[in-house]
């Protein structure tokens, strides 16, 4: 083993090593503080949580590819939102009501395809001006959230599908519909990032942008491509989603930027780019959504979820700052 | 010359397109609805820009610094339910720089996060934001604060007084601006906040202190927060606890506006101020000509990016970035 | 007689004011090793990106083999069988060995995939040609900067290449692993590739090259068989006139010791260095890029913590902790990254120039500008800066004038010892030498410098002693009166007889 090993080692699997502790924290804590009789640790309990994660988790997946290329999308969130209403509406437009079900396949395309355009058209601005995608998905945040109030003013935009509440709500080999498209999407990432030309030059890109270029990589589409990914993925996780609650509220979606990101910066993907990994990121979902239901179980309410996951946040830069100290000599810059 | 050349028309239309295309809005808006251009409107818009205003004001000296801070919108949540819940508790005297305090100190922790450990400040500030909003909705139980007795106290003053005419809120907005635009413009403290976010490397083999330096733009940030939760609380004297939520980003988006690169090193108060107006009196505009609320948050997006581009444009020479 | 593989026609490029290339031509033969030389800023970096297609030429014509094309991007040029070794690494760390070989052109599967197998077998056949001791699947950021430096020029050879050209390639390199790449160009070279070698280092020049190209002020000067032509006369081409090898005659009167060092060790930067600087001396240090010399300037300008050892101001012990520190204890550092380091490009020249002292310059709460004004004119004209006036940017002046602003800058805070690193990298003759005389008046005047170069005239030229250092030591001290182009180049190439210093 050469040195050095251990530590990436050590670093690669933190994220499990922190969920373990997690689990056992919660299970522990659950026997003194819970209001309810069950253990934190049921079987029930875990599966129902990986469905729950999904909503977040398939986001992160496409965040993941972003964050690795070198960008970074905040205007998820309300893309998710403006899926999620294209969804509910088009399935009550005059012009699909003779389809009958057949209606349910048409609006996830058209919630799905106004997604990927979200996505490219952020990707497309990003690359043909030059704008840091910070900036770029920054003022897409508040112009799609704009788009999604001009529909329907602060009130809620609802409809629900029977058929296509029993598919969401149905269950495959114990594992409910969304937590399959979680498993389903991270599978599918995973193999482009590790194994595709695509993945690959990500990273590339991520890395060190200037050798990307100086070996012909088009750069610009390749992060217009990601963009479009990212957006569909945002879709998808809100047509997975609404497909059951069959409602949205306008406001649906806030903060998903950052539950994301934390998700993603958790699993160990590098701030700046060019490091990180699928599987990952989808350990910090898991986590997140662990500490979420955790603190629940043992009585703490919402509040106290965004004070940790927002302190966790920090103290993981702070690990990772100190990981990464070069030793006294380092220049003091 | 009189002839101007098609390349140096490009660049004039780059480096003023902000102030032209916002003189056009003026202009279309005052046609459209003459009342636009009252003194009672600009009054009002100015009133109403006020608390975002003087946000933006602290943060620009944070993005100057080559930094981001997106905790402001909750910390600014904090501050206004946090002297509400004091008034009542140990009067306004003691309630106000009581908030203050524990303002400061949570911008001080943002200020050794980024200045002394180096943390990247878009994380840090995110995460800050998730954790001051739990911090906030636990301090308030998650209810909303009202003062008891809305008629019998002076603490009203700062949001709805006014002297010689002059609303509060717009004489603290400005004598803030003048305050903190002199301390930038023309003291070795603000040369050293241009220096360390033009280039830190540079500024600490110049001897500059650069964690010293940014640990003093969030201070100066948390200031200005708790000055517009000042405001807030006083002008409504009750709140919900999601009071500045999303206000981050208007915030940045008058600062970016103002010219400010996000890239540090450039901006200036009175960019900001400007950034800050033309936000407002979008707004206003668009709500005169009977447009929807919400119509706003789709123009601002394309201002936003439009002004950042034409600034980039013109920095680079040409209009279209150069990536393949 | 065969075609040239390549062949440069007429090239101009110009940009705003300044015509970059002036019909510039020139032809590569196949089999055949042809070294660009010119000073910095002669347009050979230029060049090679019209070359690389990453700029269009204005005129002139570019032909590879008897075909005449216009290049698009460096992957067509690439295709058309030109490749680039970067003198700058571009490398993606992450990625493995492999991966960063075939970037842009990783070979692909169905459904897009990588072809892991193919891959790591052309890469491994690469390296053994190479005869490196890694293999493809190393992350390369676990690499030597010289092993990374033979990554990039693996990158050469995944191409049934036409011409190579390597911009700088041994600059990071040992002597062993420079034997390996000269071989490597020698088996390219049977193989009837041509091969464009930019270097500085003479020595290698003249023992790979075949014929000699040169450019100055982005004209080309003419191309020389190396064989029949010696290294005089290809530096009288390069910069027009004979170079200036004379060494520092004059001394001025020593004063007391300003700063001595007693063993002073930085982990595995340097080691147990000692030296002394006198008021109105010159100390030069000379070695190679990573002898350990910046690291020094560095730690006595409180950038870096010592490991151990003393540091010595006027006699009296000290402990640095900070460029503040250093500042306020007398000591200024005249940083060897002009831009990185020295200067606040966005900012105008005024206030670079009194940013290490804006804190005092203050009348009431507010900085005093006129006083920042009356400094920055003080030392316009004293350095001769030439810039429309103060409120110019820093990034809008040449090099030559950026780096007056910061030698002015520090000449303003009146230190006891000033250290120059790398004073004229990458500026034109003219201002070179007005520094050197600069150098020179400043210890006639009584301060303590420390100039740190790697160009051999510039030390001759303005120290009163040398100290030659090789690998983090201090070899050997020579006094300009002893010293001889021979034995320096032996102590820092680590030949020398050891000497103490």
């Amino acid at each position: 083993m050469k040195a050095g090993t251990l530590s990436k080692a050590l670093k690669s699997g933190a994220i499990w090593g922190f969920i373990v502790l997690e689990l056992i924290f919660f299970s522990i804590a659950g026997e003194y503080l819970s209001l309810s009789d069950k253990a934190f640790m049921d079987w029930e309990n875990m599966l129902l949580l990986l469905k729950q994660s999904a909503p977040i988790g398939i986001i992160a997946m496409g965040m993941t590819i972003v964050m690795i290329n070198g960008n970074i999308d905040l205007s998820v969130g309300a893309t998710y939102a403006i899926a999620a209403i294209v969804l509910l509406e088009s399935m009550t437009w005059p012009i699909f009501a003779g389809l009958g079900d057949m209606v349910i396949p048409v609006a996830w395309l058209l919630a799905l395809l106004v997604g990927t355009f979200l996505g490219a058209l952020n990707g497309l601005i990003v690359w043909k001006t030059g704008v840091d995608a910070f900036i770029v998905t920054l003022g897409s945040m508040l112009g799609f959230r704009g788009i999604v109030f001009m529909f329907n003013g602060e009130n809620p935009t609802s409809h629900l599908n029977w058929t296509l509440v029993d598919f969401a709500e149905a269950e495959f080999l114990g594992l409910a519909t969304a937590s399959w498209f979680l498993l389903a999407v991270t599978l599918v990432i995973w193999f482009v990032m590790t194994k595709t030309v695509h993945g690959r030059n990500a990273y590339a890109i991520g890395d060190n942008r200037d050798a990307a270029v100086n070996a012909g990589i088009r750069v610009g589409p390749h992060i217009m491509i990601n963009f479009a990914i990212i957006g569909f993925l945002a879709a998808l996780s809100a047509v997975v989603f609404y497909s059951e609650s069959g409602s949205v509220n306008p406001n649906d979606g806030q903060l998903y930027e950052l539950w994301v990101i934390t998700a993603v910066v958790l699993g160990g993907t590098k701030i700046t780019g060019g490091a990180g990994s699928v599987i990952g990121t989808f350990g910090g979902v898991i986590a997140i959504q662990l500490l979420r239901k955790g603190l629940g179980h043992i009585g703490a309410d919402t509040s106290t979820v965004n004070l940790v996951i927002g302190l966790i946040l920090i103290v993981v830069l702070i690990l990772d700052r100190q990981l990464n100290v070069k030793g006294k000599e380092e220049l003091k810059v | 010359m009189a002839t101007l050349t098609k390349q140096q028309i490009g660049t004039v239309l780059a480096k003023q397109g902000i102030l032209i295309a916002f003189a056009v809005f003026m202009v279309a808006f005052t046609l459209a609805n003459p009342k636009f251009i009252s003194i009672d409107n600009l009054f009002s818009v100015v009133r109403s820009s006020a608390i975002l205003g003087v946000m933006a004001l602290g943060v620009t000296f944070v993005v100057i610094s080559g930094n981001l801070d997106l905790s402001v919108g909750s910390m600014m949540s904090f501050s206004t339910i946090v002297v509400l819940d004091l008034h009542d508790k140990i009067g306004p005297a003691l309630a106000i720089p009581a908030m203050f305090a524990m303002t400061l100190c949570l911008g001080a922790f943002i200020g050794f996060l980024v200045g002394y450990l180096r943390l990247n400040s878009l994380i840090v500030t995110l995460g800050m934001l998730s954790a001051i909003h739990g911090l906030t909705l636990t301090y308030s139980g998650g209810q909303n604060m009202d003062i008891a007795d809305k008629e019998g106290t002076w603490f009203s003053v700062f949001g709805q007084g006014s002297a010689l005419g002059i609303p509060v809120p717009i004489l603290i907005f400005v004598a803030l601006a003048a305050f903190l635009g002199i301390m930038l413009a023309k003291t070795p403290f603000g040369r050293k906040v241009y220096a360390v976010g033009g280039n830190g490397t540079a500024a600490t083999f110049s001897g500059i202190r650069r964690a010293r330096t940014v640990f003093a733009c969030y201070i100066i940030s948390a200031f200005c927060v708790a000055t517009a939760g000042l405001i807030q609380a006083s002008r409504s004297l009750g709140s919900q606890n999601t009071v500045g939520q999303g206000l981050e980003l208007e915030v940045l988006a008058a600062v970016i506006l103002g010219g400010a690169s996000l890239l540090g090193g450039s901006g200036a108060i009175f960019k900001t101020v400007i950034g800050v107006l033309i936000l407002g009196f979008i707004q206003n505009g668009l709500l005169l000509i009977g447009l929807q609320f919400y119509v706003q948050f789709v123009v601002t997006w394309v201002i936003i990016i439009l002004a950042v581009w034409l600034d980039i444009a013109a920095k680079r020479g040409k209009l279209w970035s150069p990536i393949a | 007689m065969t075609d040239p593989v390549l062949h440069l026609d007429d090239i101009v490029k110009t940009f705003p004011g300044v015509r970059a290339l002036d019909g510039v031509s020139f032809s590569v033969m196949p089999g055949e090793v042809h070294a660009l030389m010119g000073e910095n800023g002669a347009g050979k970096s230029t060049l090679m990106k019209v070359l690389g297609g990453i700029y269009q030429p204005d005129g002139g014509s570019i032909h590879v083999g008897k075909e005449r094309v216009t290049m698009a991007g460096p992957l067509e040029a690439k295709a058309k069988g030109i490749v680039f070794i970067h003198q700058e690494l571009s490398l993606a760390e992450e990625l493995s060995v492999a991966e960063n070989i075939y970037l842009g052109e990783l070979p692909r599967k169905s459904f897009g995939r990588v072809d892991w197998h193919r891959l790591a077998e052309q890469t491994n056949l690469i390296l053994q040609k190479l005869n490196v001791g890694f293999d493809a699947t190393t992350r390369v950021g676990d690499l030597s900067i010289a092993n990374q430096q033979m990554v990039e020029i693996a990158r050469a050879l995944t191409v049934d290449a036409k011409a190579v050209i390597f911009d700088e390639p041994t600059a990071s390199l040992t002597d062993a692993e420079k034997v390996v790449l000269f071989d490597v160009i020698s088996d390219l070279q049977k193989e009837g590739v041509g091969i464009i070698y930019i270097s500085h280092r003479m020595e290698e020049i003249f023992k790979i090259t075949d014929r000699i190209s040169i450019l100055r002020d982005g004209q080309y000067q003419g191309t020389v068989n190396t064989a029949e032509t010696h290294e005089e006369a290809v530096t009288q081409m390069m910069i027009g006139r004979k170079l200036d090898l004379s060494r520092n005659e004059t001394h001025h009167e020593l004063g007391d010791v300003a700063l001595e060092v007693r063993g002073l060790s930085c982990g595995k930067l340097y080691e147990d260095i000692s030296f002394e600087v006198r008021r109105g001396e010159v100390v030069g240090f000379y070695g190679l890029v990573g002898a350990g010399r910046t690291e020094i300037a560095e730690t006595l300008f409180g950038l870096r913590d010592p490991s151990a050892g003393q540091i010595l101001l006027d006699g009296e012990e000290v402990r640095i902790t900070s460029p503040n520190d250093a500042i306020a204890r007398g000591i200024s550092l005249v940083p060897e990254d002009r831009k990185g380091q020295g200067l606040v490009l966005g900012m105008n020249c005024r206030d670079n120039m009194t940013l290490p002292q804006v804190q005092d310059l203050t009348s009431g709460p507010f900085v005093a500008e006129g006083a920042e004004v009356a400094i920055f004119d003080q030392y316009r004209d004293r350095l001769d800066i030439r810039t429309p006036g103060w409120k110019q940017l820093v990034g809008n002046l040449s090099g030559g004038n950026q780096q007056k602003i910061v030698i002015g800058k520090w000449l303003s805070m009146h230190p006891n010892v000033l250290i120059v690193d790398e004073p004229t990298r990458g500026i034109d003759v003219g201002s070179k030498s007005e520094i050197h005389k600069l150098l020179r008046e400043l210890a006639a005047q009584g301060y303590a410098v420390m100039v740190i170069s790697s160009e051999m005239p510039e030390v001759l030229h303005v120290a009163d002693r040398i100290v030659a250092m090789y690998s983090g030591r201090i070899m050997r001290t020579f006094t300009s009166e002893e010293v001889t182009e021979d034995s320096l180049i032996q102590a820092i190439s680590g030949l020398g007889g050891h000497e103490a210093a």
